[in-house]
């Protein structure tokens, strides 16, 4: 573990039991998070990034494997010790309106995270929750209101008030622009790019959009059916994606044409994600994979560096 | 151009709410062309689903169509009864939904939903229904169509429920599919599964598409003609290529730097657009993008402009488009 990580996570595996069948959510995964840094994690529906988030977070508790926050093993820690923790580990979810007390004022909302943490006297609250509300954008006035009188971008903005209250230094955002119009979800990524510079936060950014996740991003992690395929720089993944699930990703993104002539040519992509019910042997991804050999259908390939600070485990991208 | 399939006149539609009327389409007109494919681009409460869901009767109770005509096949859609639209909605007009699960029954095999459509419209025999669902199920890429007719909908994954929501809608072979945001809920593989399918499908059938969405790279590499739509008003139309090279309305300007796509670029400075779209509870007087508009003046705040015709078959609505258009030329 590199000295200067804010969080750690080592050979965290997760499984649930379903029936009789066991799914593989998260398999073997590791990576570090360095102070002030974003991790992009990045893949489709049954990849296992929102389990990932939740296990960092200790909402799930991993079967194997641990997660180190600021030098502590999180699974070693009292449920006590633990509730203290979470003030520095903070999350906002996809759906603002879903994660926030319709019966609450929006002041309330955020005291009430304060307040679990014994964050302060009444009145020293109440000037806390004005100052996270003016740091995400919001007027002090929208303290009295209730979530459903907010916009979905607004809503959002009070997610990130009630996260910033408690002085967190990771937040994990699960989806936290998916649900709002474009024009609001840059209004919103630019709001966690200024906090992060002006608060030194780290991030964990689940997300599906991959132009976002290459703007927020320093380092991403591509996931597929709970494992790692590909680990880089933002900047270098982008450029030089190795694992063939990587580019069957970066492929499928739909860039606004120059004209009509460089417009997609839309090209069937073969298969669908396997159920993590049934994971294919070896690699899990040779049934789709256009350059799978038979080594691919057997041995699950490695996680291997393939240039500095990037590996993939794919047999074919050394 | 060919006469158009379907010609929209001064759409107007209107929702009742408990604190007043809600003005949420306002003299909309466009029209297609037969084989065309047309993207309606726009943010939630733009008005381009209620726009498209009034001319097929499938608006919430609460709200009505208050004027417009809407021509298709010599009849007026917004003057039909029930019975004689439902005729058309299914085969003659086929509609894909964004979250598929709401246009299945989830209590009923999926084989017999597609067949139910063609019997319904007496499309086809009971035979030929049954051996034609075969085929259709085959030809959205269903594997295994004769295990797959007796499966229910819980059964399939959001990506193959949507092909299945494919196969009712083209069942019949309407001469126009209107396709709600039907990639918006599905991973970006999938998504471009489904847009490879209704590509083929629009090539092979010549069959005309209206897509709803609110992903301009969607609308872009997928259509010949995209319709910009803001506070229930259509802020700007053109043909693909005249609309990728000449933007020209500050709200399509706007959408287009709000696209964030994952390319290496010196300039990553974010300038999203402020404040959000507010609902229009009076009708509108003036622009209804004004407040959010950069280039805004006092005039933009009183008087309404209108949907003015600039070369190629360029239609914008904004008072100054001449500007726009030579500072970004």
């Amino acid at each position: 573990m590199p000295d200067n990580a804010l969080l750690t996570v080592e050979h965290v595996s997760k499984r649930f039991k379903v029936g009789r069948r066991v799914l593989h959510a998260v398999e073997d995964v590791s990576f570090d998070l360095p102070p002030g840094t974003t991790l992009g994690l990045v893949g489709e529906s049954g990849s296992g990034k929102s389990t990932l988030g939740r296990i960092v977070l200790r909402l799930i508790e991993a079967d194997a494997g641990r997660v180190l926050f600021q030098g502590q093993d999180l699974g070693k820690l009292s449920q006590e010790a633990m509730r203290k923790q979470r003030r520095y580990m903070q999350v906002i979810f996809q759906d603002p309106l879903a994660s926030l007390n319709p019966h609450m004022t929006v002041g309330r909302a955020i005291e009430d995270a304060l307040i679990v943490q014994q964050i302060g006297t009444k009145q020293e609250r109440q000037e806390m929750v004005d100052e996270a509300l003016r740091k995400v954008g919001l007027s002090p006035a929208v303290r009295d209101a209730f979530p459903f009188e907010l916009s979905g971008g607004q809503q959002q903005r009070v997610g990130i008030a009630r996260a910033l209250s408690v002085g967190p230094r990771l937040i994990v955002c699960d989806e936290p622009i998916s649900s709002l119009d474009v024009s609001i979800q840059v209004q919103i990524v630019k709001l966690l790019k200024d906090l992060q510079q002006d608060m030194g936060l780290s991030y964990i950014f689940i997300s599906h959009n991959l132009g976002v996740v290459r703007h927020l991003s320093d380092t991403v992690l591509v996931l597929y059916l709970g494992r790692v395929v590909e680990h880089a720089p933002a900047r270098e993944l982008f450029r030089n994606p190795r694992h063939p699930y990587t580019r069957l990703l970066f492929d499928s993104i739909l860039r606004i044409p120059k004209s009509s002539a460089t417009r997609r040519k839309f090209v069937a992509i073969p298969g669908e994600m396997p159920s993590p019910l049934a994971p294919p042997p070896g690699c899990p991804f040779h049934p789709r994979c256009p350059i799978a050999v038979d080594k691919c259908k057997t041995e699950p390939p490695p996680l291997v560096e393939v240039s500095a600070d990037h590996v993939a485990a794919c047999h074919l991208a050394g | 151009m060919s006469d158009p399939l379907l010609k929209v006149e001064n759409l107007r539609v209107e929702f009742q709410r408990s604190d007043g009327i809600v003005y949420a389409v306002n003299d909309v007109s466009f029209s297609i062309a037969p084989g065309e494919t047309v993207g309606v681009v726009g943010e939630s409460g733009s008005g381009k689903s209620t726009a498209l869901m009034a001319l097929l009767g499938l608006l919430d109770a609460n709200g009505r169509v208050t004027g417009g005509h809407a021509w298709f096949q010599g009849a007026d859609l917004l003057k039909l009864n029930r019975h004689q639209l439902e005729d058309i909605r299914g085969r003659d007009i086929g509609v894909v939904f964004q979250d598929p699960m709401l246009g299945l029954n989830p209590t009923m095999r999926i084989g017999d939903q597609i067949m139910e459509g063609m019997l319904e419209h007496h499309y086809a025999s009971m035979k030929q229904a049954f051996q034609r669902t075969l085929d259709l199920l085959a030809e959205v890429g269903i594997p295994d169509p004769p295990a797959r007719f007796r499966n229910y909908p819980f059964e399939f994954s959001g990506g193959m429920r949507q092909r299945v929501m494919i196969a009712m809608a083209i069942a019949c072979e309407p001469q126009l599919l209107i396709a709600d945001e039907p990639t918006t809920a599905l991973d970006v593989t999938v998504q471009m599964q489904i847009l490879a399918l209704l590509d083929k499908l629009r090539r092979e059938r010549r069959m005309s598409i209206i897509m709803i969405t609110h992903d301009l790279g969607v609308a872009t590499n997928f259509c010949d003609r995209i319709i910009v739509m803001y506070g229930g008003k259509i802020m700007e139309t053109a043909p693909l290529d005249e609309f990728l090279h000449n933007p020209a309305h500050p709200y399509t300007i706007a959408l287009f730097g709000s696209m964030l796509e994952p390319d290496d670029s010196e300039d990553w400075e974010l300038h999203p657009i402020p404040g959000t779209a507010e609902p229009l509870l009076e009708f509108p007087q003036a622009c209804p993008f004004a407040p959010r508009c950069s280039m805004a003046q006092p005039r933009c705040q009183t008087e309404m402009p209108q949907l003015r015709l600039f070369e190629n078959e360029h239609w914008i609505a904004c008072h100054r488009a001449e500007e726009v258009m030579s500072r970004a030329g």
